[in-house]
This record gives C-alpha cells, sequence and structure tokens, in this order.
C-alpha cells in the first residue's frame, strides 16, 4: 500500500479524536446523573420505578 | 394536590425551594404551561427539560450505536475493499475520513447558527445550551479535516499546508469555532455569553458559502466537488459508497456527541439550580435566626 504512514495518521486522528469526545461525554453525563440523584433523588427514584 | 401541581413542568418533581429554583432556572420558566395560540409554543415544547432529557436518552443509543457501525463499515471498506485511485494511489483512501469531517465541519456550523436563530428570536433555552456544545464538537471535526487534509496534501501537493482559497476558508471556520466557544465563556452572566456567541455564529454564516464555492470562485489547488445534489456523482460507486457509508455514520456519530453532551449540559444547570436554591434557603434561615 503507496503512502501507508498518512494513511494511518489520518485514520488515527480519524478514530481517535471522536473516541476521546464520546468517553468525555460519557463520563461527564455519569457525573452529572450521579451528582443530580444526590441532590435531588426523586426523578431517580421514579425512574427506577420504571 | 394533583400529580400535575406535584411535578415540575420540566418532568422533575419539584425539589424543595422550588419557588426560588423557579426563578434561577430560565429552563423551568419557560417550559412553564402558556397560552394555546401563544407564539413558538412548538418549538418551547422541547425547551421542557424533561420531555428533551426523555426524547434524548430514548434517541441516544441509536444514534451511538448506528453511528458506530456505519462509520467502522465504511472505514473497513474505504481502507481495505475499495479500489485505489489510478492517479493518486491509496493515498485517496483518507478521502474516506476527511471528505465525512469536511462535510460535518460546515453542516455543525449551520446547526450552530439554526441554534443561535432560535436563541436569539425565540429565546429558547436548550439552543442555547446545544450550541454551547455544538462548538467543541464542530471544531474537533474541522480540525480533523484540517490534519487529514494536510496528510492527504504532503504526498500528493508535496507541501502539508497552501494558502489555497478552500483550505484558507475551512481555517477560517475552525477559528470561528474555536470564537464561539471562547466567547460564550467569557462573561459571568452566561445569557450575556449565549448572545454574543449567537451574534458570532449568525456572522460567521457568511463563511460557509465561501467554503462550498471557493474552489469555483478561485484558482486553487484543491479540487472541485465530485458529488452535488443535483447532478450525478463523478465518482466511481464502489468510492461512493464507502464515501456515503462513512459520511452517514460520522453524522450520526456527531448527533450522538451533541445529544450526550447537551443532555450533560441540562443536567449541570439543574444541579447549578438546586444548589443555589439550596444556598438561598440557609442564607434566610441564618437571617431569620439572627
Amino acid at each position: 500500500m503507496t503512502h501507508l504512514p498518512y494513511i494511518v495518521a489520518a485514520y488515527a486522528l480519524a478514530v481517535l479524536v471522536p473516541a476521546a469526545y464520546g468517553l468525555a461525554a460519557m463520563r461527564r453525563l455519569r457525573l452529572a446523573r450521579s451528582r443530580l440523584a444526590a441532590l435531588d433523588p426523586r426523578p431517580a427514584r421514579r425512574e427506577a420505578r420504571r | 394536590m394533583t400529580a400535575e401541581s406535584s411535578a415540575s413542568p420540566g418532568g422533575f418533581e419539584m425539589a424543595p425551594g422550588a419557588a426560588m429554583f423557579r426563578s434561577v432556572d430560565a429552563l423551568s420558566s419557560l417550559a412553564a404551561p402558556v397560552p394555546p395560540k401563544a407564539p413558538g409554543r412548538g418549538l418551547h415544547r422541547f425547551a421542557n427539560p424533561g420531555r428533551f432529557l426523555r426524547l434524548a436518552g430514548a434517541l441516544q443509543p441509536w444514534l451511538t450505536a448506528g453511528g458506530l457501525i456505519l462509520t467502522a463499515a465504511g472505514l473497513v471498506w474505504g481502507l481495505v475493499f475499495a479500489p485505489a485511485d489510478w492517479q493518486q494511489g491509496d493515498a485517496v483512501r483518507i478521502m474516506y475520513v476527511h471528505v465525512p469531517a469536511a462535510w460535518l465541519a460546515s453542516a455543525g456550523y449551520l446547526a450552530l447558527a439554526v441554534c443561535s436563530v432560535l436563541s436569539l428570536v425565540w429565546r429558547h433555552p436548550l439552543a442555547d445550551l446545544a450550541a454551547a456544545e455544538i462548538g467543541p464538537v464542530g471544531a474537533a471535526f474541522t480540525g480533523i479535516c484540517l490534519a487529514t487534509g494536510s496528510l492527504w496534501g504532503k504526498p500528493m501537493w508535496g507541501a502539508w499546508w497552501v494558502w489555497d482559497a478552500r483550505l484558507t476558508s475551512v481555517l477560517v471556520l475552525f477559528f470561528l469555532y474555536l470564537g464561539h466557544i471562547a466567547l460564550i465563556r467569557a462573561f459571568d452572566d452566561p445569557t450575556r455569553g449565549y448572545r454574543a456567541g449567537a451574534i458570532l455564529a449568525l456572522v460567521g454564516v457568511v463563511n460557509l458559502p465561501i467554503i462550498k464555492f471557493s474552489v469555483d470562485w478561485w484558482n486553487t489547488l484543491h479540487q472541485p466537488a465530485t458529488i452535488s445534489l443535483t447532478g450525478a456523482p463523478s465518482m466511481y460507486l464502489g468510492m461512493l459508497w464507502p464515501l456515503a457509508l462513512t459520511a452517514l455514520g460520522y453524522t450520526l456519530v456527531f448527533a450522538a456527541l451533541v445529544t450526550a453532551r447537551t443532555r450533560a449540559a441540562v443536567m449541570e444547570r439543574r444541579i447549578r439550580a438546586l444548589l443555589m436554591a439550596a444556598a438561598a434557603r440557609e442564607d434566610g434561615a441564618v437571617q431569620v435566626a439572627a
């Protein structure tokens, strides 16, 4: 395959950057959900009852 | 007390100190019941944080799974099974990541501008939050577009960068994203930051047609568009399919990222409001005791 280092670098960027954003978003969402449940547990309890 | 009155309009049950909570949380106040013929009623249905969180929570797994599957399929197809170009060789495979990232860089900015209109015209509070979350994701995809373009340009043009009209206008788009991110965080009052960011986003929209038509208006190293909405694509179908798959997958990934970040932002705003309400209650108790 010609130009392999350029291709590998481009694909790595295209996969790793969105993956890093995805992991950060998941972590932020989980943290927000747990903090919200600690402050106001009623919506969490209501969701758990469903 | 009825079930309707015991729950907040946002689908959350009222916390103690709900009156204070309403005064500090714009989302809750805008989500209050409106007269049937009030303008913007349809749009403001989605200003209801509880409804938004339920809808977004239901959509999130589909967006994520669809985005991951389509992107993976498109990237593997483009990297392994699609043919090499007769002129560029295998370097053409960079197209399968560069072009979708470029499309999303522009589409993301268009979404930012739509959110800005919703914010400025209808004062839609979720539009502010969505715009704040689209900015970093759009900047990331614009960064991917610029970096992969550079990685494609070096073996094909012999240079990492040229001050070509297309490249320069996309670089301006990247700076517009960065400016928007910085501007909405530059004020102590978030509302002022959102307004300033919305105005910047609308001013920057003029750059989108410049990006699109730069290859037609000026002599550029960058090739003109090979795919248009009106004409048949001038591209071999064995290359077009993986490109379409990756573009669709990347679009779903972009939407999933923005949705997840906006859900987190809605919850964080709720957390801030609850903390402020609790602090106000404590202040009130101290004053009564004194």
